[in-house]
This record gives structure tokens, sequence and C-alpha cells, in this order.
């Protein structure tokens, strides 16, 4: 996809995100909107995956540690043709195979179950680990919040993961800043993460614009070329990007909108939606 | 009796990882800087690219193990009861069991039997904890023929066991021609009528030691072992309660939720029988010859027999 059709399906994205949420009562908009951009770029440009055969062994693989921001990652999966994208409105529903936080044995493209901080990092270390055991080429990608890497599984994952020169994983950081009881600064601050993660022998990459799609393509294509160390791309965002009232609170880390708020916020989506055909 | 020979069950599972290593490319071993007390260091140094060490980071070791099942390989991954399911439980939970994940857990130093290096780290608790977790295998083998072939039981079937091994040389019990292993059947040792004694791990053998000595005051034992503690053969353990009347459980392991919890949550459902359970009774242990720490805590078999004696006065 080019960049304009890039960003045209961010936009869809995030209105899956919107009503998923907005249907479910309940879920992460903020994350999710913030990490929108990504999932778009990963899933429709990045990783080299077929949605009609989605347990390829030979497939990249995707992990999102930062498994709260679910909607973001089922939105893509079910624009990208993994499922009916009708089905996002069945999130976190009683028997829907959406739930609240990603499960490998329900959803389809789904790499890993996730949702408890910190552990997900180790698990695409895991696969990245075992695709240079047995001399396989695909890559592994792992989506981290910048609350999440305050947990101390995130530095042991990254310590093996440098020691071992795992160049096919590639880590990255939704830098918003705002995790659930304030700004990340404030709480328990991990600034600064560029230099954590080179000081564990990651080749860094800092993305000044995480929700610019040309950034994105710039540091994913760096992070391939790296050869001899894992990457971390730590990308500035803004939380709930795309929806006006959510722009950067944390109050909407993990709350739904009502019907009001659900009208203003695919409003605001539909604006830049609008706006992109114009270009 | 004497000549008996000893293994320790750690020392059966580094030699079983090399064996089926030779066997199998995709089984791997990772370890967390422990590979010389875990017995893994024998497959290292057959396999060294398929040994991993993780260092001492026990939780990122459990979810790097699950990432390398997903990808279709078979991880042993390998520590301390105490730090496998302790200090990693809720990566177990989380990254291993929810997923179902085809993934062994190898824990040694399992119980007091450790010894000298005190109640930190003699794990108590680990099947307990392992219970609870949906669609987990949890395998106590009593010996080193039990111990291997558990092994390779759990290298067979598909999804997350958890082995459970000690750091103490053992009686090898089960050197007969007619053994058979099979996960989640029982084996009854020792037909009897007054008692049935069902034990697990290295407490098979004090229950056999016991029913010796019991059969001397005239009680018939019956002993089954149990190495297969989740999922549990239901069948035999109701069968010895309804022909025996009273059920005595022994085990190196809290009486809180290990096999005496798990034999009596079928007893009360299906064939209520008074238990006794022998074990740890929720204290930690202490420092001291494991041979002579299992005597203070009445888990050898001197110690069994005197508490089925007492019990069934």
């Amino acid at each position: 996809m080019n960049t304009l059709e890039l960003q045209k399906m961010a936009v869809e994205v995030r209105k899956g995100i919107v009503s998923a949420v907005h249907a479910a009562k309940a879920g992460h908009p903020g994350g999710s909107l913030s990490a929108a951009d990504v999932f778009t770029y990963l899933y429709f440009e990045e990783m080299n995956i077929d949605p009609e055969n989605p347990k390829d062994p030979n497939r990249d693989r995707f992990v999102l540690s930062k498994g709260h921001t679910a909607p973001g990652l089922y939105s893509a999966l079910a624009h990208r043709g993994y499922f009916p994208v009708e089905d996002l409105l069945t999130l976190r529903h009683l028997g829907s195979h959406l739930q609240g936080h990603p499960c490998v044995q329900h959803t389809p493209g789904i790499d890993m179950s996730s949702g408890s901080l910190g552990q997900g990092i180790s698990a695409a270390v895991g696969m990245a680990l075992s695709a240079k055991l047995s001399n396989d080429d695909y890559r592994v990608y792992t989506l981290l919040g910048d609350g999440e890497i305050q947990e101390g599984q995130v530095w042991e994952a990254a310590m093996f993961a440098g020691h071992r020169k795992l160049d096919n994983l590639v880590v990255i950081v939704d830098n918003n800043n705002l995790q659930i009881d304030g700004a990340i600064s404030d709480v328990c601050s991990p600034y600064p993460i560029d230099k954590k993660f080179e000081a564990f022998n990651f080749h860094v990459i800092n993305v000044a614009d995480g929700n610019d799609m040309e950034q994105l393509a710039a540091a994913f294509a760096e992070a391939r070329a790296t050869k001899g160390a894992p990457s971390a791309i730590v990308m500035k965002t803004l939380k709930g990007k795309g929806v006006s009232f959510m722009e950067n609170k944390a109050g909407w880390h993990g709350k739904a909108p009502n019907d009001e708020e659900y009208a203003i916020a695919m409003e605001d989506l539909k604006k830049v939606g609008d706006a992109l055909c114009q270009k | 009796m004497s000549e008996v020979k000893k293994v320790a069950t750690r020392q059966s599972y580094g030699e079983a990882l090399v064996e089926l290593g030779k066997e199998h490319e995709n089984l791997v071993v990772l370890d967390a800087d422990l590979a010389a007390a875990t017995q893994t260091g024998k497959f290292k140094a057959v396999f060294p690219e398929r040994h991993i060490d993780c260092g001492i980071a026990e939780c990122n070791m459990m979810s790097i193990a699950a990432g390398i099942a997903s990808t279709g390989k078979v991880p042993f991954a390998s520590t301390f009861a105490m730090f496998a399911a302790g200090r990693a439980f809720e990566q177990v939970r989380n990254s291993i069991g929810y997923p179902h994940l085809n993934v062994k857990i190898g824990a040694t130093h399992a119980g007091i039997s450790v010894g000298e290096d005190g109640a930190s780290h003699q794990c108590n608790e680990d099947i307990a904890l392992m219970r609870t977790i949906p669609g987990m295998t949890i395998i106590n083998p009593s010996d080193d023929i039990e111990a291997k072939a558990a092994v390779k039981a759990a290298y067979e079937m598909d999804g997350p066991v958890y082995l459970r091994f000690g750091r103490l040389a053992v009686p090898v019990i089960n050197d007969n021609p007619d053994y058979k292993f099979e996960i989640g059947k029982g084996v009854t040792l020792k037909e009897g009528t007054d008692v049935a004694i069902i034990a697990t791990g290295l407490c098979v053998n004090s229950a056999l030691e016991a029913a010796e000595k019991l059969a001397a005051d005239g009680i018939s034992a019956e002993v089954i072992n149990i190495h297969t503690i989740k999922p549990l053969d239901e069948e035999i353990v109701l069968a010895a309660a309804k022909k025996c009347g009273k059920v005595v459980t022994v085990e190196e392991h809290s009486v809180i939720g290990g096999l005496g919890s798990a034999v009596c949550d079928v007893l009360s459902e299906k064939a209520p029988t008074p238990v006794k359970k022998i074990g740890m009774y929720d204290k930690f242990g202490e420092s001291g010859p494991a041979v002579a720490l299992l005597a203070k805590y009445k888990l050898d078999g001197q110690g069994v027999y005197e508490q089925v004696k007492e019990y069934l006065a």
C-alpha cells in the first residue's frame, strides 16, 4: 500500500476500535488509537502474512505485549481479512471470539495470548530464538506500552534478546506518555527509554511521530536492515489519536464512549477520512 | 536392603533429556543458571546449540518457552520447583497454561529433601499451585525408572506438563519387567485390606517401608503409587477407598492442596471415606541433611509407619 492508502486504512482501523469499544461498553480505546497506525503499517505493509493461512509456519509473528489494546489489533486483523469486520461489535461479549485480551485459541491471526503485562515480549523473544535455532527467516514483532516497560520482565527479555543478538526481533514501544494513573513520567518514570534499550544492546530507532506512516516506514526499513542486534522502535504517539475528546487524556485509557460520545468520535474520524480523500 | 540402588530423579531427568534429544530434533532445553543442579548440563554437553541458558530470570524463561512452543518445538524449561511453580506461577498460568502451549516444565529440588539449603528453597507448595491451572498435567515420579518414563511420556503428549523431581538420591523401586508408565494411571504396588496408603514421589518408597512394618503388626495396607497427580486416577482411588474403608495419603508437600487434597476432592464427592493426609503440616522446612529432615517431619518409612499406626489406633 502507498502512504495515502495506509493513512486511509488507519482511519478505518480507528473507526473499528471506537465501534468495538462502544459496543462492548468497555475496553481500552486510548492505547488502541495511539497504536492504530503501527497496527495498520504492520498488517498492511510490513509483515509477511496471509489471512487465508493464519497458521503458516513461515509467517512473520506479532505479539501484542500490551494486550489491553486488543481492540486495535482486532480491528487491523478484521480489516486485513482474518475475520468479518462486523465481528468487532461482539468484542467482550459472552461467546465472542474477541476476548477482552488476545487469546490465541479463539481468534484467527493472533499469534500469542497476552494481557498480563511484560510477558508478551518474552514470548516474542522465544519465537525469534526459535527461528534462529532452525534457520527460519520469519521476523517477530512485539508492541509494548510505555507504562508496561515498568514491568521487570521486560528487561529480562531485553537482556536475553540483546545477548542473543536476535536481529529478527523488533520491539516497538508505544510512547504515548500516559498510563492509568497519569503521566508515566509522574507515576514511575521509565525515561530515558531509548538509552535503556541501547544499554541492553539493542539497535534503537527513535520515531518522533509514531502516528506518521512515512516515519514508521523509515523506522521499519531501518530495523529490517539491522543485523547482529535486535531493534527497538521507540515511537512518540498521541494517546486517543484521532478522537478529539480522547486525545492525550489518561482518563480514556480504559473507558468506553457513551452513545453521544460515540457519535462525536465517529464524526471526528469521518472528517479525517474525508480530508484524506481530497488528497 | 542396604544394597538397593539409589538415584536422584533430577539425574534421571538430565539423562532422559539426552536420550530424547537424540531422537527428536525439535526438543529444546531451557535453564536459568542451574544446569549443573537441574542436570540439564548433561543435555548441554551433547547438544549445546539446543540448550538455552536464560540466566537468572525464571519468569522470562517460562514466557520464552511459551514462544518457542508456539513455533512447534518442544521446550523443557528447567529450574528449581520453588522458582518454576512459585516465582514464575503467573507466567506458567498466563503464558503457558491459558494458551495451552506444549511446554514441559522440569522442576527439580522439590520438597524438603532439598536439605541444607533450607526453607527458602524447599518448595512444598508447587503441586497445589500447578493443580489450579486448567489443562496442566502434573507428574511426580517415585524413582529413576519412573522419572525417565515420565519425561518421555511428557514429550509424547501435547500440552503443558509439570514434572517434579528431587535432589536426593532415592531407592529404585520400579525395576521390574512388568513396569509400564501411563500418564494418569496409578499403580497398585501392594494389595491390602485394612488401609489404603496412597503416595507420590519419594514418599512411595516410604509407604512401601511403612506397609512392611504395619504387616509385622498384623495390619494389611494397600500401597498405591500416584505418579500423575493431575489428571488423577479416580478409579484406583475410589476402588481402594471402597475396599479398605480408610485412606492415608503421603507426600513430600504441604497437606494443603497436594495429593491429599486431590484424593479428598474425589472421595468427598464420590465415596466419602475418612482420609488422613500425611505431608508437611502447614510449616516451612529448615536446613539439615535430607534424610534427617525426612525423619524429623515423619515422611520416611518409620515416620509414615508411626503416623498410620496412630491414625488407625
